[in-house]
């Protein structure tokens, strides 16, 4: 049992699959999402599928200020991912709400309404943030169902220059360069 | 001692023996679930280096079937949610059949009408896709199944008649037959065929509108998760295995070395993976008018002149 246990570990470190949600988000987070399965930065070494439909997924990025349209929409497709899972808030605006801040159409920042694991913050953040910080969710993900633990968020560092290993000194898990 | 006895007073035929290791080690379920799981990872290696990326690791589809596992699925009640999880099941029993039934090394047995079996076998898991999506109650999986449904009336007249033109012109519907007889020039015109249909039967990218990714989420899958999504995704590489293994039967050269015969088919059905993942990455997918449309017009008219020439062959001889 306890082999099988680290071998659902280490598989599903190395098979995250995400299913992307926009919530209100100005495109800008959603190019550098796709970008981040390019050929440039191809997260699919680390086994990523961008999946069609959040039943199949294990972590939920959402890009996006939250709109009150949104809001619904978010609880709903967070409730279709199937256990274990993580959510990554991808950009400023789901951290923060960004330049939106106080706009009556707004309903956040994410964390009002869902418990996010990783932000990755910048406006929009580099691919390799991204890729960093879907890894960093992945490796959470791994171990939520052994020991129950309840979601710590964790920001991702904005990498300088090509920095998507997480194992960097500059990448700690808390610390936010910005 | 009871053992030999009860032995002795229930002699087991050697005819279930053979086809039971043939459907459970060679090439059944040992040897065509690691099959089925690095044709998977062949196919998505292939298109990535297509795309001039570095792609997935060589484990990658173990890490997903293990992963899948250890996920949970959504509550079903009712007869809806019993089929719901019926059907991945039937689509790899189905498919494993196929596979244990292809004639890989030589001598291996077999019987008279055993392709017909095949092909049913071979056909079931899209039947289980087009009853998956429709009893989900999805709407996306119920386009999915449609566009399935007239998918498979499509490219399947063109693969029946491909396999009866190969049958008729060598006379016989047994696979180990059809494998020792020596190639005609009628066999080469149907496995041609066999192959146009193929990207259709493994819903590669020509032809890949019954689950086309992101345009109808996933198709007839949408509603499916967990350990069911991870049968799904086993029968779709085992079908990879019979197709693939269904041609290399047809194309391979006769053998008596069994090993040999073992590693010619493994070699041909490689390269026909390698063939359909390069024709998937370097085209787009085609909408539902333009598939019919290629079964129906183009490719149905060398179908029927390969077995309307069979038959008049047979007739002469």
């Amino acid at each position: 049992m306890k082999l099988w246990n680290k071998l659902m570990c280490y598989c599903r470190r190395r098979s995250p699959w995400i299913f992307h949600m926009n919530a209100g988000s100005c495109n800008g987070c959603d190019i550098e999402l796709v970008a981040s399965l390019s050929p440039r930065y191809d997260a699919e070494q680390l086994g990523v599928r961008l999946e069609g439909s959040p039943r199949h997924a294990d972590i939920l990025c959402i890009t996006g200020p939250v709109t009150h349209n949104a809001a619904k929409a978010i609880q709903t497709v967070y409730g279709q991912v199937c256990g274990p899972k993580a959510v990554v808030a991808i950009g400023s605006c789901p951290a923060t709400t960004n330049v939106f801040i106080d706009s009556r159409t707004i309903d956040g920042p994410l964390e009002k309404h869902l418990p996010v694991d990783v932000f990755v913050p910048g406006c929009p953040p580099r691919p390799d943030a991204i890729v960093q910080g879907v890894a960093r969710a992945a490796a959470i993900l791994a171990e939520r169902e052994l020991n129950k633990s309840t979601a710590v968020s964790i920001m991702v560092p904005i990498v300088e220059n090509g920095c998507a290993c997480g194992d960097g000194a500059e990448c700690k898990a808390g610390e936010v360069q910005q | 001692m009871n053992m030999t006895i009860a032995l002795a007073a229930f002699p087991i035929p050697a005819g279930i023996v053979t086809a039971l290791a043939r459907f459970l080690i060679f090439p059944g379920l040992l040897f065509a679930v690691p099959a089925a799981w690095f044709f998977l990872w062949v196919e998505r290696k292939a298109v990535a280096l297509m795309q001039g990326r570095i792609g997935p690791p060589f484990m990658q589809p173990f890490y997903d079937f293990i992963k899948l596992l250890g996920k949970s699925t959504p509550p079903r009640s009712g007869i809806g949610g019993m089929l719901m999880k019926a059907w991945p099941m039937i689509a790899v029993a189905s498919a494993a059949g196929a596979v244990g039934l292809l004639p890989v090394l030589p001598a291996s047995g077999g019987f008279e009408g055993d392709l017909i079996l095949l092909l049913a076998l071979l056909e079931l898991p899209s039947m289980c896709i087009i009853a998956a999506g429709f009893s989900s109650r999805s709407i996306f999986g119920e386009i999915g199944s449609a566009r399935e449904a007239v998918l498979s009336v499509s490219y399947n007249v063109v693969f029946l008649l491909a396999i009866l033109s190969i049958a008729a012109s060598q006379h016989t519907f047994s696979l180990e037959a059809l494998a020792q007889l020596p190639p005609s020039f009628l066999r080469y015109l149907g496995i041609a065929a066999l192959l146009v249909c193929l990207p259709a039967k493994l819903h590669l990218n020509p032809f890949s509108l019954p689950n086309a990714e992101q345009e109808i989420y996933s198709g007839p899958m949408t509603e499916y998760a967990g350990p069911e999504l991870a049968m799904w995704e086993l029968s779709h590489g085992l079908e990879w295995v019979a197709a693939t293994g269904l041609v290399a039967t047809l194309v391979a050269p006769h053998v008596t070395l069994w090993w040999l015969a073992a590693l010619i088919f493994v070699a041909i059905s490689f390269g026909i993976v390698l063939l359909l993942s390069a024709v998937a990455s370097a085209t787009a997918r085609l909408a539902i008018d333009t598939t019919v449309r290629f079964y129906w017009q183009i490719t149905l008219i060398f179908a029927v002149l390969a077995v309307s020439s069979a038959l008049l062959l047979r007739l002469r001889s």
